[in-house]
C-alpha cells in the first residue's frame, strides 16, 4: 500500500528523523492560511501516489501566502498520471546546500532489508544506478540484529565528510531502519536528505510503501489508506475479499488463483483480445463472492464479454456453477458470459450451467477464443 | 524416486484443528501420506479422527511430535499472525522439511524467519504455497491428488491453480510426475527455483522439468542461468503475467513489476537465451514436454 508524502513524513517524525513542519490543505483558503503561518515562503506539493509530481507541475514554490493560494488552486483538482489531486502539502522552503538519497527496501535476491544510499540525491535513483552506479552504496541488513552502529556510520560516511554531518546522518540511518521495520515497509525512501546552510541534515521528501499483510497489527497505518487514490471497483473488491486490478480491455476475467488469472489474461491477449481486469476469486465458491465479482466486472462499461476460468481442485466446480447461476439471478448482467470449468465435479457443473442456458467449456483455449470473439462482435 | 517427499516422510500438521488444517489433514491422510501427529496448543492429549476413522494424536508443541512420533516434516495451516512463529517452532524442534501454506505473513517477519530456519539447517517450502506432492506416495499441502500421476517429469511453480492446470494436462496426456512443487508467490520464500531444480537434477528418476514462473523479482532469470550451467535434463518454462501492468500487485504479494524489472517478456527472453523452451500458452507446456521426452 502506497501512502502519501505527508503520511510518510509523520512516520519519519515519529521515529525521530528531522523533518521540516508541514500540513495538508484541501482548499486554496486552507493553503493560504498555512502559508501565512509559515511566513509565506513555502512549497505547495500535490499529494498523489505517483512519482514525477514536479515535472507534472504538482510542486510549486511560493514567496507569499497569496501566491501559495494561487498554486494550491491550480494544483488541487489537477490530474497527474490519471490521479486527481485532492490534497496539497504546505511546507516551509528550506535552503539546500547538498542533496543525498537514502532508501531501505526488501531485497528479494538476498531476502533481507537493504539500504541504498547516494550523495547524488534529489533525482531518480534508478537513473543514478544506470548512469553512475559507483555513486550508490548498498548494504544488506541482517534482520535478526538490525542495523548495527558501525554499519549506520559506514553509510553516513559515504554521504558526508564533515564529522558533524556524519553524526546526524548516522542517527538518521538508525531511525529510518526503525521506521522501516516497525511499520512493515516494503520501501522507505528519503529523497532528498538535505544539508542546510546551518549544517543541519533533514528529510524534505518521503516515500513509503507498506506491506499490506502487516496492516492487521498496524491500525494507525491502516488508516492511511486513501480510497480516492484507487478506482472504486478496487475498493469494493478488497472489501469483498477479492484480488482485483482494473485494466483497459473489454474481456472481463473471473478466475480462481492468481497465477491462473494472469495466464488467462495473457491468453486473451494471445487470441487478439484485451483483458478488462485481473480478478482472483480465491479458493471459495461462495455465491456472495461470485456476485461481488460479477458486480465489479459489469460496472465497467468497457466490458463486452465475461470469461470464467475455474480449475476445480479443492474448489468444487459444481459449487462455482451454482454460484454463477445464483449470481445471475440476483443481478442484471448484460454482456455474454462464457464459462470454463474443469476438475472436481466438472460433469455436474456443466449440467447445471447448460440447464441455466450458459455455454460451458472444459478447454481453456476454447473458452478464451470464444470470449474474445464475443467481445469483438459487441 | 522423488524430491522432498518420499515413503520416509512422517508428517505433523500445525493447526490441525482449524478449518483448513482439518480439511487438508483428511485429504493428505486419504492420499496415503503418513500423518503421524497434529499440533494445536492447548489441545495436547486429544486425537483428530480422520474421515476414514484413523486417530491422529494431537500435541501442544512440535517438539513433542518429534520425540513421541518421529515427525520429520511439518505443514503449517495457522493464521498469518502466528505462522512465522510456527515455522520457527518447527525448525527449533529439528523438523527437516517445513511447508508453510499460509498466505499473508508480513514480509518483514519472513526475513527473520528465513534466516532462523537456514541457521538450523532445515528446508522451508513457501509460505503462500500449495505445497508438494509425490504422486502415489504422499502429499504435503493442498495440491489435489487426483490430477497427478507418477512418471518422469518434475514440476516447479510459483503458482497454485496454474500448476494444477499444467499438471492436469500432463496427466491427461499420459505424462506422469516425479514430484510437483509449489514454491509460493511471496517475495521471501524458503525454497527457490534453483533449490528445487538442484533437487530434481539430483533425482535419477526425473527426466525433464517444467518450471512455471510469473512476473516480479529475478528468481526465474537466475534459475535460467543456473540451468544452462548445471542441468543435463531438459527444462520447459512458462511465465504468467505478460499483460500485467507495472507497479501493480497481481494477487500474489511477489507478483509485481518494479520499475522495468521483473517483466514476463524479460524472463521469457532469459529462458530462451539459456536453452529453456518457452511455452506461450499453458497448453504448449505439454506439447514441449512431449517433444523433449521424445513421445
Amino acid at each position: 500500500m502506497d501512502i502519501h508524502e505527508y503520511q510518510a513524513k509523520k512516520l519519519f517524525r515519529d521515529a525521530g528523523i528531522p523533518v521540516p513542519p508541514g500540513e495538508v490543505a484541501t482548499t486554496p483558503d486552507e493553503a493560504e492560511k498555512l502559508a501565512t503561518n509559515y511566513g509565506g515562503n513555502v512549497v505547495v506539493k500535490a499529494q498523489v501516489h505517483t512519482g514525477g509530481r514536479g515535472k507534472a507541475g504538482g510542486v510549486k514554490l511560493a514567496s507569499s501566502a497569496a501566491e501559495a493560494r494561487e498554486h494550491a488552486s491550480r494544483i488541487l483538482g489537477m490530474s497527474i498520471k490519471d490521479l486527481t489531486v485532492k490534497k496539497v502539502l504546505v511546507t516551509p522552503v528550506e535552503d539546500i546546500e547538498a542533496e543525498a538519497y537514502v532508501g531501505v527496501l526488501i531485497d528479494r535476491a538476498t531476502q533481507t532489508p537493504m539500504f541504498m544510499v547516494s550523495p547524488e540525491g534529489g533525482v531518480d535513483i534508478e537513473e543514478v544506478a544506470a548512469t553512475n552506479p559507483e555513486a550508490i552504496r548498498k548494504l544488506r541488513v541482517d534482520p535478526r540484529y538490525g542495523l548495527l552502529p558501525h554499519q549506520a556510520y559506514g553509510l553516513a560516511t559515504f554521504l558526508y565528510d564533515d564529522p558533524k554531518l556524519v553524526k546526524q546522518a548516522t542517527r538518521i540511518m538508525g531511525q529510518l531502519y526503525q521506521a522501516f521495520t516497525q511499520n512493515a515497509c516494503s520501501l522507505a525512501e528519503i529523497n532528498p536528505l538535505i544539508v542546510t546552510p546551518d549544517g543541519e541534515v533533514k528529510a524534505i521528501d518521503a516515500k513509503v510503501s507498506i506491506d499490506e499483510s502487516a496492516l492487521f497489527r498496524l491500525p494507525e497505518v491502516a488508516e492511511f489508506r486513501d480510497l480516492d487514490a484507487e478506482p472504486a471497483s478496487e475498493t469494493k473488491a478488497r472489501e469483498a475479499g477479492l484480488s482485483f486490478v482494473k485494466l483497459d480491455g473489454n474481456v472481463g476475467c473471473c478466475v480462481n488463483g492468481a497465477g491462473l488469472a494472469m495466464a488467462t489474461m495473457d491468453l486473451v491477449k494471445y487470441y487478439g483480445g484485451e483483458p478488462a481486469n485481473f480478478l482472483d476469486i480465491g479458493g471459495s465458491s461462495n455465491p456472495d463472492k461470485v456476485v461481488a465479482a460479477l458486480e465489479i466486472i459489469t460496472a465497467d462499461p468497457n466490458v463486452k464479454a465475461i470469461l470464467f476460468n475455474i480449475f476445480g481442485g479443492i474448489t468444487r466446480c459444481d459449487d462455482v456453477a451454482n454460484g454463477i447461476v445464483e449470481a445471475a439471478r440476483r443481478i442484471d448482467i448484460q454482456p455474454p458470459i462464457v464459462i470454463r470449468l474443469t476438475g472436481t465435479n466438472e460433469e455436474e457443473a456443466l449440467r447445471i450451467l447448460e440447464d441455466a442456458g450458459y455455454s460451458a467449456f472444459t478447454s481453456m483455449d476454447e473458452v478464451v477464443e470464444k470470449a474474445v470473439e464475443l467481445a469483438a462482435q459487441a | 524416486m522423488s524430491i522432498f517427499i518420499d515413503r520416509s516422510t512422517r508428517l505433523v500438521v500445525q493447526g490441525i484443528t482449524g478449518r483448513d488444517g482439518s480439511f487438508h489433514t483428511n485429504q493428505m491422510a486419504a492420499y496415503g501420506t503418513q500423518v503421524v501427529a497434529g499440533v494445536t496448543p492447548g489441545k495436547g492429549g486429544q486425537t483428530f479422527e480422520t474421515d476414514e476413522g484413523e486417530a491422529i494424536p494431537i500435541f501442544n508443541t512440535v517438539e513433542e511430535t518429534v520425540q513421541e512420533e518421529g515427525a520429520n516434516t511439518s505443514v503449517i495451516y495457522v493464521p498469518p499472525a502466528f505462522a512465522a512463529g510456527a515455522i520457527m517452532e518447527s525448525a527449533d524442534a529439528g523438523i527437516q522439511f517445513i511447508v508453510a501454506i499460509t498466505e499473508g505473513i508480513p514480509v518483514i517477519d519472513m526475513t527473520r524467519t528465513y534466516a532462523f530456519v537456514k541457521d538450523r539447517g532445515a528446508r522451508l517450502l513457501g509460505p503462500n504455497c500449495p505445497g508438494a506432492i509425490t504422486p502415489g506416495v504422499g502429499k504435503v499441502g493442498i495440491i489435489p491428488g487426483q490430477i497427478t500421476t507418477a512418471g518422469p517429469v518434475g514440476v516447479v511453480s510459483r503458482s497454485g491453480t496454474l500448476t494444477y492446470e499444467a499438471v492436469n494436462q500432463l496427466t491427461e496426456a499420459g505424462i506422469g510426475q516425479t514430484t510437483c512443487v509449489g514454491i509460493g508467490g511471496d517475495p521471501i520464500i524458503g525454497t527457490n527455483f534453483i533449490d528445487t531444480l538442484q533437487a530434481f537434477s539430483d533425482d535419477p528418476d526425473t527426466e525433464a522439468v517444467v518450471m512455471i514462473g510469473e512476473i516480479g523479482g529475478t528468481d526465474e532469470q537466475e534459475a535460467a542461468r543456473w540451468v544452462k550451467e548445471n542441468m543435463e535434463i531438459p527444462v520447459v518454462g512458462f511465465i504468467a503475467g505478460q499483460t500485467a501492468p507495472p507497479g501493480r500487485q497481481m494477487g500474489h504479494a511477489g507478483a509485481i513489476i518494479s520499475g522495468s524489472a521483473g517483466t514476463a517478456e524479460e524472463k521469457m527472453k532469459v529462458f530462451e537465451e539459456n536453452g529453456i523452451a518457452v511455452a506461450r500458452r499453458p497448453v504448449d507446456i505439454r506439447t514441449l514436454i512431449q517433444e523433449e521426452l521424445g513421445h
